[in-house]
Parts: C-alpha cells; structure tokens; sequence
C-alpha cells in the first residue's frame, strides 16, 4: 500500500487547516485524493463492485428479470428450481428460486436495494444526530459537555448489536423502525469522533479568533468547526454503512427485522436456512455472498480511505 | 480517590435505575402478552383474570414500583411462557452461555494471539497478509451468515459436527457442562469458533499493532546486541510488555461477546441465555426480557466501572479532571 508522494506538492490534499485552502481548488483536492486512494488495487476493485452494486440493486426494477413484490408474477410451480433452470416465464433462474417460485437473482437485487437504503439513510442520519451532539458537546463544554459524553461512552461500551436487538423489539418490525434502531444505536460512534476531532479544533487560534467576533455560535460551529472535523467523519461513515447493513441483515436473520414480504439480504437468508438440512443450499448462499461481498468490499475501501486522509501518512 | 470512587459509584446506580425505568417502559411498550398467550377463543373473564394475574390492569408507574419491590426481594417475576420463576429459568440457561464463551474466548486468545506475534513478526510475509485479511473478514462478515455456512459444511455436507444443541452434559467437580462428554465438545466447538471469530480478528490486530511497534524499540535493539534469539526476544520481553492493552481490551471485550452469543446461539440453538432472549422477544415473554436486559445494563456499567477505576488509579489526570 506504498502511497506516491512525489506528485505530490509540500501543501498535502487533504489538508484541513483553513490556511491551506485558498492554495487548492476544490478540484485539485479531489484529484489528489484519487491519486492516494487508487494507491491501493484492493480499494479500487471493491469501489467498482460498490458501484456495480449499487446500479444492479437501484436499478432493480430494470435489470432484475422479475418483479419479486408482483404476487401475479410468481408461479407456485416455479418454486425451488435449481440455479441455471429455465423457468415457467421462460428465462433462466440463474441463481434458483425460492419455495415462492421467487427469482433468487432479482430477489437479490431487490433486497440489496432495501439493505442499500437503509444502511445509508440510518448512517445519514446517525452522522447528522452524532454531529450534533459532538458539537454541541465540544463547543459548549462544561456540565452539557460531561452529561452528553458519558451517555455516548456508556452506549459505546455496549455493542450495537444489543441494543439494535432492544430497540427493534420496542419499536416493531418494518423499514422505519429498523432505521430509528440503527441510528439510536450508531450515533454514538459520530458524537465521539466529532467531539475528539472538535476538540483537538477549538483549542486552535482560528476558532478563538472566530468567537471573538459577534458572529453567532451556529455560524463558529457549522461553518468554522464543521469543516475541519469532517475528514475522521467520513471514515467513520464509510465503515457504520458496512455495519448497519450486517446489522440489518442480522436483526432480520433473527426474525426481528423485515419480514419476507419486504426482501432484504438479511430476511433472504434468514428464509434460506429454512432449507439449510435439504440440498437447497441456494437460497441461503447466494444472498449470504452478496452480503459478505457488499460488507467486505465497503469495508476495504473505508480503510483505504482511512489510510488517505491519515494526517500521519501525509508529508 | 475514595472522593472519585463515590462519585462514579453513585452515577453508577443512578445510570442503573435510570436504564432499568427506560427498559420497562420501553418491554411495555411492545405489544400486549396477553393476546400472545391465550387463545383468542377465551371469554372475557377469563382474559380479565390473566391481566389482574399478571398485573397488567394497573397503571404502568405502578407495575414498576411493584417490579422494584420484586427485585429488592430477588424475584424478578414469572416467565409467561415457561410459568416458572424468571430468576431460575435465566440461571438455568447461563451455564451453556458461559461454557461455550469461555471456549470461545480460548480460541480466540490461543489462535489470534500467535498469529498476531507472527504477522507482526514478519509483517511483509505472504502468511502475515493472508492472516491480516482473515482479521478482516472476522471483522466484517456477519457472524451468522459464516455459522451457516460452518453448518452447511461440517454438518450438512461432511456430517461429521451435529448442527445444533448442546449434546450430552457430565458433570465435573459438580459442575454439569457438556465439556465433560465427547459428544458435548462436537456440540460446542462449531458455535465456539463461530463465536471467536470476531474477537479473534481483534486480537490478531492488537497483537499485530503492539508487536510491530515492539520490534523497532531500543530494548529489542539491545536484546538482540545481547546475542538472544529472536525467539527469546518475543517470548520474555516483548509479549510482557504489549500484554497490557491486549488485557484491557480483551475484557472489555468479554461483555460484547456475550452479546455476540445471542446471534451464535440462534444459529446453533445453543440452550444459553441468548437464545432464551430472543425467544422471549419473539414470544413477548416481557418479564424474561426485562431482567436480561437488567443483568445486561448492571454487567456493562460494571464493566465501565472498573475501567474508570483502573484508569484513575493508573493516571493521576483522570481522577483530577473527573473530580472537579
């Protein structure tokens, strides 16, 4: 993962002092960050799954041979065709179907597209929630400071699992529901990594500088702090999408997620090991390799882009 | 320091009542048992009786107060669903949870450990890389989705490792575990790897993290001036002085692993207590959940107790800052 310094110049991409902004333009920045981030084949591969992905299972109403939702669509004498079968609607199961007569493939598509969605709307809205208790924490200090941050060490101390595992219990079962858990469960890792890096942030001249003005605190904290903290914020979004997504898949594998009626990679596996002491191995592999592919390949790409905005890797 | 232990005991207690109120409104909140439990054909007394039984016509403050007087005297209520005392039925659960994290947590330390000496060791060997991105998938693939596919191979394809159960239990020293049979340990090793994998993957980047930086320090230097082997090296000086963090994590850790359980054990139908959890969440079962989610909030506040402790009696700083 040796990283290429020659291109570039002493003011390093990613830079975040203010200082160092006017010097780049935007776009410079952003070239420079491919630059580092290409450094390593592994990340660039499982980029280009990650968008392969995510065109197949946005694009599932497209691409995908069947619309696993259309009841109309299923033919009970479909079900549990092996993978590569021609089916009654006269195109191939590639990947079999299940004990509905459902097509693997576009069930899978489908159900990425449900584990897409709410992993990335739980972890938006994790990261906005745990931005604003980080801020607020740091900016505030003092007593509210204290009283947020030992809430968020308790919660960290307590795997996420646990309390998705609580929470979707409460909160019952659908899309909704599992995002709340998610984000309840998932924005104390942002409001600690805000609050460290704002931190480290509000000791530096500039801030001072902007709190002596009459400028609003809002203003400090969304347009002077924000900015400057949000670099260790990406990284720690990349990896809680790959997180929220194996916990939806493992809330619903437990049956206290989706139901099957609203396929998602974990609800498809979960119906799949049904079948596990049959030879209808399909139905639980295939979704389970998708899974893993998707959790591993988001995975490898926030560490490489951990590794690039490491202020340590950059001279 | 006594000042400090005061303090964080009592916010200790307070975050355990406090968690303990959120907990029985929140098991409230989810559905009514009592349309679980009987059968909807039930006349109108018969369902009015049940709710007076369980306590469930009086107002929710009240079903808490009773509830803590309960738990003052040990009774943490009835289970609905197995009709015998909640306190009894988690204890009876526990020592498969506990036989098989223990086992767990032996394959973890005795795998990941040399392997993250190994990889740090040699840090640019094909072994060491190949051992790195088996760290990463222990990180990152769902633990049940590779207990399937460990069942898929070892159960239903080589049939050599039953699927699930927790096989015949013996008993040893007067203690009864299905370690003690044969059949207990081809029970129990599948879920225990399967449990493993995550805390492996963790210590194998610990240990890999501390060695690396341990290989590079003056003493190493010295060591090897001094003509010992490398072997040597590793063994006396360099594994005592990364084994701090690794400890300290790897306690921390316990809790989690017990939480990781209630996955593991649905794979496996393991008989422990996470299993029993999500049973009784599937099976609105609200005293059993409760008190789990009770001993789980007292086990972590614990947990985070000692740490605070331990931390303020190794540094000065956090007793200070902490204190004021």
């Amino acid at each position: 993962m040796g990283m290429n310094h020659d291109t570039l110049g002493p003011d390093s991409n990613t830079s975040v002092t203010p200082s160092a902004a006017p010097l780049q333009t935007r776009a410079s920045r952003l070239r420079d960050f491919w630059n580092d981030f290409r450094q390593s084949p592994a990340a660039v591969i499982s980029l280009i799954i990650i968008i392969a992905l995510a065109i197949v299972s946005f694009g599932a109403p497209w691409v995908s041979p069947q619309d696993p939702y259309d009841m109309a669509s299923l033919d009970w004498l479909d079900a549990f065709l092996r993978p590569g079968t021609v089916g009654s609607g006269g195109y191939t199961h590639w990947l079999g179907t299940d004990n509905a007569g459902r097509d693997m493939l576009s069930a899978i598509f489908y159900g990425l597209r449900t584990s897409f969605m709410i992993g990335l709307s739980a972890c938006a809205l994790a990261l906005f929630a745990g931005i604003c208790v980080g801020l607020t924490a740091a900016y505030f200090g003092g007593r509210i400071e204290s009283l947020l941050m030992r809430v968020v060490d308790l919660q960290l101390s307590m795997p996420a699992i646990l309390l998705a595992l609580v929470l979707v219990a409460m909160l019952g079962q659908g899309v909704g529901q599992i995002i709340l858990a998610l984000v309840v469960a998932q924005y104390a890792y942002f409001a600690r990594t805000t609050h460290g890096a704002a931190t480290v942030e509000r000791g530096k001249d500039y801030i001072e500088a902007a709190r002596s003005t009459p400028l609003p605190a809002r203003r400090v904290l969304l347009r002077h702090l924000l900015p400057n903290v949000l670099p260790p914020l990406i990284v720690v979004a990349t990896v809680q999408v790959a997180s929220a997504i194996a916990l939806e898949a493992t809330l619903s594998f437990l049956g206290v997620g989706l139901p099957l009626t609203e396929p998602s990679l974990g609800s498809l596996i979960s119906n799949g090991f049904k079948y596990i002491h049959t030879d209808r191995t399909w139905l639980s592999i295939y979704p389970g390799v998708f899974l893993m592919i998707t959790v591993v390949a988001i995975n490898l790409v926030g560490d490489q882009v951990r590794h690039v905005l490491d202020p340590r890797n950059q001279r | 320091m006594f000042g400090y232990l005061i303090q964080r005991l009592a916010q200790a207690v307070v975050v355990v009542f406090a968690m303990s109120i959120i907990v029985f409104v929140g098991v409230y909140a989810i559905g009514n048992p009592i349309d679980v439990l009987i059968d909807p054909g039930a006349t109108q007394e018969i369902r009015a009786k049940l709710i007076a039984q369980y306590g469930l016509d009086q107002p929710l403050w009240r079903q808490y107060l009773t509830f803590l007087g309960n738990v003052a005297r040990g009774d943490m209520g009835t289970s609905m669903v197995y009709n015998i005392p909640v306190v009894d039925l988690v204890f009876s659960r526990l020592p498969a949870t506990l036989e098989l994290v223990f086992v767990s947590v032996l394959i973890a330390v005795g795998i990941g450990i040399p392997a993250g000496l190994y990889a740090g060791y040699r840090p640019d060997s094909y072994a060491a890389k190949a051992i790195m991105a088996l760290s990463v998938l222990g990180f990152s693939v769902p633990t049940f989705w590779i207990g399937m596919l460990l069942i898929m191979t070892f159960a239903v394809n080589l049939g050599i490792l039953p699927s699930g159960g927790r096989g015949d239990v013996g008993s040893v020293l007067g203690i009864h575990t299905s370690l003690a049979t044969l059949d207990g340990w081809s029970h129990v090793i599948m879920p225990a790897i399967n449990l493993s994998l995550f805390k492996m993957g963790l210590m194998i980047r610990l240990t890999r993290a501390g060695m690396v930086e341990a290989m590079r320090t003056d003493y190493v230097k010295f060591a090897r001036a001094q003509g010992l082997t490398d072997r040597q090296i590793v063994f006396s000086h360099v594994l005592r002085n990364i084994s701090i963090p690794i400890v300290t994590v790897f306690g921390l850790e316990l809790g989690s692993t017990l939480a990781f359980a209630v996955v593991t054990e649905s794979v496996f139908t393991w008989p422990g207590v996470g299993k029993l959890i999500i049973d009784s969440i599937l099976q609105l079962d609200r005293p059993v959940m409760v008190t789990y989610l009770v001993l789980v909030v007292i086990l972590f506040v614990l947990i985070n107790l000692t740490v605070d402790l331990v931390y303020a009696r190794l540094d000065p700083r956090v007793r200070l800052k902490g204190g004021a």
